[in-house]
């Protein structure tokens, strides 16, 4: 198993800022803005990004974190992702707002054709933008591109890219792992 | 979390099949399909492509509606059939109602069946999934993960908990999965009732048995009252309903005389002034209602995972 450092320490930190940035020029008072993290890994990201925004521009982001294991398209088939779910946590109805998603890592494109299908069950969004960390471009399975990108990894299906989060595994950073055969 | 996460079982037949990973799991999912309820559009997309037919060779309301609003929630197809509008009644056996009803392409049955053992019988001649709404006196799954599922909303954690059974434990299938569901999850149970109504020999399931209503009640955190099943009772076992009323039937005064704060279940439906009156079964003690609204989510989570068995 080979491991190549992709991003950590102070480049995390600036990656970050950076799309902070990006996010208050688009949303302003973030009035009109949610911000929602795709489970299982986006809540990290969100909640970050939402103190980072408050320190930056001392909005307060009203965030949230959805599940979409049961609108996934792979349900029972084979090799497909595990049946339990994680927390939907949204507070609020997100009619006529902006939703933003947030996810670690956009690879096929097919957690956020589901995230959109699940945002449906609490009102129509009045537009959806997509942020992620990183974004592994060419491995799109369906036409969904994001809006804000941290960093762009060019990368073979076999690959995994890790992302981990302060908050839970101790350190930031971005890996990008190859299986030896 | 692991993609190892699913249920041991294929079928639903009763809770002696399931371990202890399998109800937690079957808790834990119920619980982000009740939030799912509780959203402005209660439906999720995952069984679109799945017919499951509702099989009742006995009445029921809550249970069969309970599972129908369960299937439709997860975008299923269904269709329902009740015994006694179908041709049961010109002598078609069991499994050759089933298949003809297989032959339609269904993936699931959800069947309630007077005789105990029917679902597993099924489960050996057919290949379609299995669920049991409830087979005699024998098993009624669900309805003891709903219970379970309710009793931890209050709660929390049921390892050390104490739950009594009070009432018609031998014609109450309710009673024996609710042990055995209890019991995997490391809670204590008693049962207590008259003599002619407690199964010989429960206590080899390692259940405490009582006669005394009052000890019972001041023993438990959790009373779940059964009904006085009287269709199923073939020969007298008591003289009188007043007369078990008065020594087993659960009241405001009993309750307001116990030093503590116990929660009151019931299954359903409820013979109100014979096992439980109604300013108890309405009262906040109660969580009958909550048990109903639960039953929904349970049976989501039921449905779901044996779904995602097949593949």
């Amino acid at each position: 198993m080979k491991q190549s450092l992709l991003l950590d320490g102070p480049k995390f930190e600036i990656t970050l800022k950076r799309l902070c940035q990006q996010l208050i020029e688009n949303h302003g008072d973030f009035s009109d803005t949610v911000i929602i993290g795709v489970q299982p890994r986006g809540p990290y990201m969100a909640n970050r990004l939402r103190q980072e925004i408050k320190t930056i521009s001392g909005a307060d982001v009203q965030t949230g974190a959805l599940d979409i294991t049961f609108h996934r398209d792979d349900f029972r088939m084979k090799g497909s992702s595990p049946l339990q779910a994680s927390r939907t946590d949204i507070e609020f109805l997100v009619d006529d707002k902006v939703v933003v998603f947030v996810d670690d890592v956009l690879w096929t494109g097919r957690t956020i054709r589901s995230a959109m299908d699940a945002i449906q069950t609490f009102g129509r969004p009045k537009k959806i933008e997509l942020m992620v960390l990183v974004d592994r471009r060419f491995s799109r399975q369906l036409p969904i591109e994001p809006d804000y990108i941290g960093i762009q990894v060019d990368s073979i299906d076999a690959q995994k890219v890790i992302v981990s989060w302060k908050e839970t595994d101790q350190e930031d950073s971005i890996v990008l792992i190859t299986e030896e055969k | 979390m692991s993609s190892t996460e699913q249920l041991s079982t294929r079928h639903l037949l009763g809770i002696k099949d399931l371990n202890e990973q399998d109800i937690q799991l079957i808790l834990d999912t119920a619980s982000n399909f009740k939030d799912v309820l509780n959203r402005p559009i209660k439906k999720v997309p995952s069984l679109r492509d799945i017919t499951i037919a509702n099989v009742f060779f006995e009445n029921s309301t809550r249970t069969r509606l309970s599972f129908e609003l369960a299937e439709k929630r997860l975008s299923a197809d269904t269709i329902n059939f009740a015994a006694s509008s179908s041709s049961v009644s010109k002598g078609e056996t069991l499994i050759d109602t089933v298949n003809n009803i297989l032959a339609m392409k269904v993936d699931m049955i959800v069947m309630r069946h007077p005789y105990a053992g029917a679902g597993v019988f099924l489960s050996r001649h057919i290949d379609a999934q299995i669920v049991n709404a409830g087979d005699g006196a024998h098993e009624h799954p669900t309805q003891a993960l709903l219970d379970s599922f309710s009793i931890r909303e209050r709660l929390g954690d049921l390892a050390g908990k104490k739950v009594a059974i009070i009432g018609d434990v031998l014609h109450s299938r309710v009673a024996l999965s609710n042990i055995l569901c209890l019991q995997k999850q490391g809670a204590e149970v008693m049962v207590c009732g008259p003599t002619t109504l407690i199964p010989k020999y429960i206590s080899a399931l390692g259940v405490k048995v009582e006669h005394d209503l009052m000890k019972a009640l001041n023993w438990c955190d959790v009373a779940n009252m059964l009904r006085i099943q009287l269709e199923r009772q073939d020969i007298a076992y008591f003289p009188s309903l007043r007369e078990y009323s008065m020594l087993y039937g659960l009241n405001k005064q009993i309750l307001d005389s116990l030093d503590k704060e116990i929660i009151i279940m019931h299954p359903g439906p409820i013979n109100r002034g014979v096992e439980i009156t109604s300013d108890v079964a309405d009262s906040a003690h109660s969580i009958i209602l909550d048990q109903v609204e639960n039953g929904v989510a349970v049976r989501m989570a039921v449905l779901y995972l044996l779904a995602g068995k097949r593949g």
